[in-house]
């Protein structure tokens, strides 16, 4: 087995030993560029970042916003293609932060199921998220995740049933990711009142870190999300972070890094609910 | 032709499960090899579930049959007739039978499937519908359904497509339908479905996703198939009452494959039937401009099923074209990746100038005005049919879907043919 001393969990549980959420950030590989997603992702973990997930951009994104979107359609026209992915995640992954692919199924298949679990692995990912792969539709990817040490992250949902929820948490490694509204990402006023039920659903099935993602992107939020969540999850905020400067990169990674300082303080100013139980 | 007692008739007789039809997982097929399934976020599993649900036990309930059955007829002006076009079989040589789906209410094949899922949308107590169109076709016969049934509709078009089918946008509207203009990726058909699907994940509770072809998730394959397999039982039994035998190749254009699905379930046990599918061959499959998913496109994941997809090295979507709006979808359903795998069924490519031809083919021999979509469906049965009659002779027959009329299309034509001048005094030749 490759790739294990990267996985997500160690990152997910020297937050919890600090009594807090770990901060997940994403962003699309190949935005602005291909260099500059790589610095972009380097001030990420500078200022705060606990664990990375790298989009890969992909035509028919389903479950994005607009402010993703937009993103990886920039990213697929300036030319990024899978294997540029991989070189923006040896690059994060060097950083010593556990980096996951946050993918579409469609461009892993091509790839190769196999190939891709193996180059993800020498490049030093962690593993890989599956936003339109179930892990009832996933044996191949199961399988070739468990021959290379990878992280599973499959996502729950408020409408999953109790006995989905279960089957997901149980084909989960790394954690487990929650989506916290019914709806696409992007950044939303105020955070969704459907997160924490359903972060207790999750914890009564598994003993997994569960991520919530989907909506924010302040420190406030942030706070709020991980009093009840193991891990926060942001994506659109530190996306449009650098789309307010489009031609002008540094200013970008300066509003990047003061967006990342705000959330890093959130979680770590976050209450913990008293029935958060530690787990071992 | 080949002599058979008749099969089951009636345009929604439930046909048990047969070897070409999807598992109860909707994998048509060896699962290992996997055509369909559900390639989708799990926030719409639920749904999903829930339609199965639904669809099955509707399917199984009579007085939900019999109420298909009343509206289709009713109001749909079902069944469509089975009608021999006798010029044009003289000019080929063999017999050519057109299922008349163009008469049809809404001018398309389109209107069963809409109403087949908007009376389960009411039986599921859904208020509104959304819908994703590309000819426009679909949208329109969606909103026809809405207003028929008193639902909310949206309807997502590409922003190209509205401006491509100006008209159908303007009969959407005076249905009462909000019309989505979507401008993101290349602003066609399969952009309207991912902004159909990301407005599905929002509204679940209370939406029901009118899928507008034999594609996407399960069950939407096999349910828009069930809704539209009236064509090809209807046309079954028509042509057995009307010539005591069946027809040597039956053929249908291959958008997302809803109408040729409706029409080769009734056929795919009878062996000795010939089955075509016609994709859209844009300026041919050897160039970047086609719409051939099957015989252009790889083995992809798109819209939540495994299929045969027009992509690139990465698993990028290609974009693709093709002069019918109807046609020009980068996939196609799964049950037909796997007709093609098997070999139960044939698909060939027919280009835009192919498909142009034979819609002034037909409109000049039987003064029927095809949607180009169907045209490329003319054209390629002509070819099929021209070496049965070599084979066989001129009692060899050919059924077609004429899955719709063309007055959607007159813009298009006008330009393609410079029609609209009027004549020299003595007229076209
Ligand atoms: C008349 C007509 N035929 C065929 C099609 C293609 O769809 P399908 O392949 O689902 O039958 C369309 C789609 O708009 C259409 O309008």
């Amino acid at each position: 087995m490759t790739g294990s001393a990267t996985g997500s969990a160690a990152a997910f549980a020297r937050a919890r030993a600090e009594g807090r959420a770990a901060l997940v950030g994403y962003l699309p590989a190949g935005f602005p560029d291909v260099a500059g997603s790589v610095e972009a992702l380097r001030t990420m973990v500078d200022a705060g970042c606990d664990v990375l997930e790298i989009g890969l951009p992909y035509s028919d994104p389903v479950m994005d916003g607009p402010t993703i979107q937009a993103a990886a359609q920039q990213a697929l026209e300036g030319g990024t293609r899978t294997r540029d992915v991989l070189r923006v995640v040896e690059a994060a992954a060097e950083t010593g932060t556990p980096t996951l692919v946050m993918t579409y199924w469609n461009p892993v298949e091509r790839y190769g199921v196999e190939r891709f679990a193996a180059d993800l692995a020498s490049a030093g990912g962690a593993g890989l998220i599956t936003p339109d792969l179930t892990p009832d539709s996933a044996p191949e990817w199961i399988a070739a995740a468990d021959d290379h040490g990878l992280d599973k992250v499959f996502l729950v949902s408020p409408s999953s049933t109790d006995a989905r929820v279960a089957m997901t948490t149980a084909a989960c490694r790394g954690f487990v990711y929650a989506t916290a509204v019914m709806g696409v990402t992007g950044a939303r006023a105020t955070t969704s009142d459907l997160a924490a039920p359903l972060v207790a659903r999750t914890h009564a099935t598994t003993d997994l870190p569960v991520g919530v993602g989907l909506g924010v992107s302040t420190g406030d939020q942030a706070a709020e999300v991980g009093s009840f969540a193991d891990g926060v999850i942001v994506g659109s905020a530190f996306v449009r972070a650098l789309q307010d400067h489009p031609d002008d990169l540094p200013a970008g990674l300066a509003a990047l890094r003061t967006l990342t300082e705000d959330l890093a303080g959130g979680v770590r100013r976050a209450v913990r609910t008293p029935q958060e139980p530690a787990r071992a | 032709m080949t002599q058979v007692a008749p099969g089951p008739a009636g345009p929604t007789a439930p046909a048990a499960r047969g070897r070409f039809d999807a598992d109860e997982r909707g994998y048509f097929g060896d699962p290992a090899l996997g055509w369909g399934g559900r390639f989708m976020p799990e926030a719409l599993v639920a749904a999903l579930d829930e339609l199965t649900d639904a669809w099955h036990d509707a399917m199984a309930d009579p007085g939900f049959v019999a109420e298909f059955e009343a509206v289709l007829r009713d109001y749909a002006g079902l069944p469509s007739p089975l009608y021999h076009a006798e010029r044009l079989s003289r000019q080929v040589g063999a017999r050519i039978l057109l299922k008349r789906e163009d008469l049809n209410h809404t001018g398309a094949h389109k209107i069963r499937n809409v109403l087949g899922q908007a009376l389960l949308t009411k039986r599921m107590g859904k208020t509104r519908v959304i819908a994703e169109t590309g000819a426009g076709q679909h949208g329109v016969a969606s909103a026809t359904a809405a207003a028929y049934f008193g639902l909310d509709c949206t309807v997502y078009m590409g922003a190209v497509d509205t401006r491509r089918q100006a008209l159908n946008v303007a009969r959407m509207h005076l249905l009462g339908a909000k019309v989505v203009a979507v401008e993101s990726g290349s602003a066609t058909l399969k952009d309207a479905i991912n902004e159909a699907l990301r407005d599905w994940v929002a509204s679940v509770d209370h939406t029901a996703y009118l899928f507008g072809t034999a594609a996407g998730p399960h069950p939407f394959p096999s349910m828009v198939r069930d809704f539209t397999r009236g064509i090809g039982d209807e046309a079954r039994a028509q042509c057995l009452e009307q010539y005591g035998v069946l027809p040597d190749a039956v053929a249908a254009c291959v958008g997302g494959g809803s109408n040729a699905i409706g029409l080769f379930a009734a056929f795919l046990d009878d062996e000795d039937v010939e089955v075509w599918g016609f994709e859209a061959g844009g300026d041919g499959v050897d160039t970047p401009r086609h719409a051939a998913t099957i015989v252009g496109g790889s083995s992809g994941v798109l819209h939540g099923a495994r299929t045969f997809v027009l992509q690139d090295d990465d698993g990028q979507t290609r974009e693709s074209h093709s002069i019918s709006a109807g046609l020009d979808y980068p996939g196609v359903g799964p049950q037909h990746a796997h007709l093609a795998a098997t070999g139960r069924a044939t698909y060939e490519p027919v280009t835009d100038a192919e498909a142009m031809e034979a819609m002034a083919l037909l409109s000049r021999t039987e003064g029927i005005i095809p949607a180009i979509e169907t045209a490329h469906a003319v054209a390629g049965a002509i070819r099929v049919a021209t070496r049965l009659a070599a084979e066989k002779g001129p009692d060899a027959t050919v059924l077609i879907s004429l899955s719709g009329r063309g007055d959607k299309d007159m813009g298009t034509a006008i330009e393609w043919f410079g029609l609209g001048q009027p004549d020299a005094a003595e007229g076209r030749p």
